[in-house]
């Protein structure tokens, strides 16, 4: 096989992505709703960025039978390009809501082990959430995904498909 | 060596169209918009081996009198139809499919490009370049 050198590319991600969130909040004027803005904009960041990514990883992949199949991908094959591990645990109720599951959410790892720092997490998650709404949106599904904490660095993404 | 390409979005209209010579254009146009049809005949022929369902390269879409139309459907369902003239037997499946590919990697480049808003028409020169280079040289 090929042996990859040691790139410092997740570390790289890690702190742009940490730069991202600080700058764009930094940025923003002082205020009650200014919080929701700045999450959205990283949301659309995410979005964008999803859709480009997504186009690269399938270009060889064979043609997906179903929506399940589908977020399989994401949580097998994207996740573990992008997080470099895959999501531990999907759970659906077959009617359109995926529930992923990582327990040591990457972006989520240097923060803390558990409570300290939660109410933060939300800005920390947006970029990713659509990083898979971007993904999925390339590969003809609608989707509204949010994401949530309750012990870090665990986190659960939740995708919901709109019937287009 | 094409002498017509095109690159259709998922909802059927074209993104990018290049024709070899602007007097016929318009009836490589037409030839494209009818090939979509044939596109969608294929990809949701299911349990029928009309082509292997896993598969982004459809293959020869079918022959007109002067020409043959190929096509491929990315996994993100943006179809690249490529118009090949009857009379260059020269041109095999597998030079097809590789050329394709080719497509299909600067179509990924134009996507990944921050400047470029996705489901607009593809004005990049890059991708122009790796099209012209694929087309026939008119003497």
């Amino acid at each position: 096989g090929m042996t990859r050198p040691e790139m410092a590319d997740e570390t790289l991600f890690l702190l742009l992505h940490n730069e991202m969130v600080s700058g764009l909040y930094r940025a923003a004027e002082h205020g009650e709703g200014e919080n929701g803005r700045c999450i959205t904009k990283l949301e659309n960041m995410g979005f964008r960025v999803g859709q480009g990514l997504i186009e690269r990883f399938t270009k060889d992949t064979a043609r997906f039978k179903d929506e399940l199949d589908i977020m399989k991908f994401i949580c097998k094959d994207f996740w573990t390009t992008v997080f470099k591990k895959q999501i531990d645990n999907l759970r659906t109720n077959h009617q359109g809501i995926y529930v992923l599951q990582d327990n040591k959410f990457r972006l989520l790892t240097q923060m803390s082990t558990g409570k300290q720092y939660l109410e933060y997490a939300p800005k920390y998650l947006a970029f990713t959430c659509g990083l898979i709404r971007g993904g999925l949106s390339n590969l003809g599904i609608k989707s509204i995904v949010t994401a949530e904490v309750s012990a870090m660095p665990a986190c659960k993404f939740q995708v919901m498909i709109q019937k287009m | 060596m094409a002498v017509c390409i095109a690159v259709i979005a998922k909802e059927n209209y074209p993104l990018y169209i290049q024709s070899i010579t602007t007097e016929n254009e318009l009836k490589f146009h037409y030839t494209v918009h009818t090939s979509l049809d044939v596109v969608d005949e294929k990809i949701s022929a299911m349990g029928k081996a009309l082509v292997d369902q896993r598969e982004l390269y459809l293959g020869l879409l079918y022959p007109t009198e002067d020409y043959k139309v190929y096509g491929y459907v990315t996994n993100s369902k943006v179809k690249f139809v490529m118009v090949a003239d009857s009379s260059n037997t020269a041109l095999r499946d597998n030079e097809i499919h590789s050329m394709f590919q080719k497509l299909h990697n600067s179509y990924i480049d134009v996507m990944c490009n921050p400047f470029y808003n996705p489901g607009d028409c593809i004005h990049s020169r890059a991708f122009d370049n790796m099209v012209t280079s694929m087309m026939m040289q008119v003497c």
